[in-house]
């Protein structure tokens, strides 16, 4: 019997590791089989994912890594490949949060969270497509896994600027998945939509709820926001792996420039 | 083993994309029930399966037959944990020369029995303690395709229905998830049956404009969506409800 979702004999890439997702996500595709480079801009915390994971039998490197740095990007593939002995799966997972109103928000903000946000993904994918593609020093094919949001698919207030750059890397999928099967990459790409999930960026958003004046505290903020999702819960930072790891495993090799939302009902009604 | 000791009935489970899905639940632990209008190929199913599967004969169109079934499965394994919608039909006929019959056979076997499976599921599983309810939709519920009107409009419905059913159990606490699947062109007996009811010609036509639209190139198998359902069936989505796995092969993105 097929092993369902295996990764053995695989090289994953995951940045943003020392957070909640990203974390989730590298333990899954340990588990998995993987070999795993985990990277964050954070490296103390991302040794210490490594570290755990190595401690729980995993094959895990970790590294520094601005994701809006071309010359990082360059660095950390030539070390995954290097020290992994391969890449078949990015994990784009790094990102940040930035609140506020429209009106308030500045264009420093905005070209922040456009850097981090957007940016990141277009030099992840250009980076490991190059590695992946056939002729690329790997060369194998490969599924890239770019972490959206709901806030990329519906509006949520004190999110523009966040939900904006999801909604780009939403579409910024399926172009690159599109694009990548004409050209017989043999590389799929697909998006992952969490809604909200207990990690340090879900409180942000519950702090932010407080700070913009739709909540008078953060209990009121909870209610809020746990009205909006029909389960009634906040999703874990494993649920969402577990998905990744999905896209990530030759269980989904049919799938490609799709999205998969994770959400607890959020965006159903 | 991800769905170890669940009870899964599937539809449609004969052949194709249902018989896929059968051989892949009960490889991952399910007691599989294989439902299908043709006895013998439910039944061939439930033996190339061995084990505890069993196949029953089901017109999904009749409402007495789902409260049969659903009766028969309590009896005999006292909880159904998954139910698969996959039983489906599909006729060529765009939405100028559609006969009226084509159009309610096709609501009939795509949609009605949809319905009638989720309704009757959960109210057998509201009283286990949940479980997970999967629709078939197709890509074609989310695109359309001028050839196939009416499956189009089913698979449309059963992609809202979906949603409709899974806030109704997420709203009465019932840890009951209903999640749809939307199978691009997968290599299947149904497909073959649309080819085949074309002209030689047109059937040439349209095959090598379908395989011209999919962006990798080629259909897809059975049993990718069987992979798909199976995450959906497993506790590994439990935060999943509502949602849409698209399986197409980069179809709908674009």
């Amino acid at each position: 019997m097929e092993e369902f979702a295996s990764l053995k004999g695989k090289c994953a890439l995951v940045t943003g590791a020392a957070g909640g997702i990203g974390a989730a996500c590298a333990k899954k595709l340990m588990e998995a089989g993987a070999s795993v480079m985990v990277t964050d801009v954070n490296v103390q915390q991302c040794e210490q994912v490594a570290l755990a994971l190595n401690e729980a039998g995993g094959t895990v490197f970790f590294d520094v890594h601005d994701v809006t740095s071309e010359a990082d990007w360059e660095r950390v593939v030539g070390a995954t490949i290097a020290q992994c002995g391969g890449l078949d799966v990015l994990v784009n997972n790094a990102g940040i949060y930035i609140g506020g109103t429209l009106v308030e928000n500045t264009l420093e903000q905005l070209n922040r969270i456009n850097r981090v946000n957007i940016e990141s993904i277009f030099l992840g994918m250009k980076n490991a497509a190059q590695a992946m593609k056939p002729g690329g020093v790997v060369g194998n094919g490969g599924s890239i896994i770019n972490l959206s949001s709901v806030a990329g698919l519906i509006g949520v207030p004190g999110h523009t600027a966040y939900g904006s750059t999801k909604g780009a890397v939403r579409l910024y999928t399926k172009h690159a998945a599109v694009e990548f099967a004409a050209l017989g990459y043999g590389i799929r790409v697909n998006s992952v939509h969490p809604g909200l999930i207990a990690t340090d960026m879900g409180q942000l958003v519950l702090d932010d709820f407080v700070e913009i004046g739709l909540a008078s505290d953060l209990a009121e903020a909870e209610r809020m926001l746990l009205d909006m999702i029909p389960l009634s819960d906040l999703g874990k930072a494993d649920d969402v792996a577990n998905m990744v790891r999905f896209l990530a495993s030759s269980a989904s090799s049919y799938c490609t420039g799709a999205e998969f939302v994770v959400d607890g009902g959020m965006t159903a009604g | 083993m991800r769905v170890n000791e669940k009870v899964a009935l599937v539809t449609g489970g004969g052949s194709g994309i249902g018989e896929a899905i059968c051989i892949r639940l009960a490889e991952e632990g399910a007691t599989v029930i294989v439902s299908d209008i043709n006895e013998d190929n439910a039944a061939r199913v439930a033996t190339v399966i061995g084990g505890n599967a069993v196949a029953m004969q089901q017109d999904v169109t009749s409402e007495q037959r789902w409260n049969q079934i659903m009766t028969e499965i309590v009896d005999r394994h006292g909880q159904l944990d998954i139910l698969v919608n996959n039983a489906g039909i599909a006729i060529l006929g765009t939405a100028e020369d559609a006969s009226l019959k084509d159009w309610r056979a096709t609501q009939s076997v795509n949609l009605d029995a949809v319905f009638l499976g989720t309704r009757e599921a959960i109210k057998v599983m509201k009283k286990s303690g949940g479980g997970s309810i999967i629709n078939i939709s197709s890509i074609e519920g989310i695109i359309g395709e001028p050839e196939v009107a009416a499956y189009n409009a089913s698979k449309g419905g059963v992609r809202i229905f979906t949603k409709s059913a899974a806030l109704h159990c997420a709203a009465q606490e019932y840890a009951i998830r209903v999640n749809s699947v939307h199978p691009g062109f997968i290599a299947t007996p149904m497909v073959g049956e649309v080819v085949g009811g074309m002209s030689e010609a047109d059937g040439t036509a349209f095959e090598s404009r379908i395989l011209a639209s999919i962006p990798v190139g080629h259909m897809g198998d059975p049993r990718d969506i069987a992979h798909g359902v199976l995450f959906l069936a497993s506790d590994e989505s439990s935060y999943m409800t509502g949602s849409e796995l698209v399986i197409d092969g980069g179809y709908t993105a674009r």
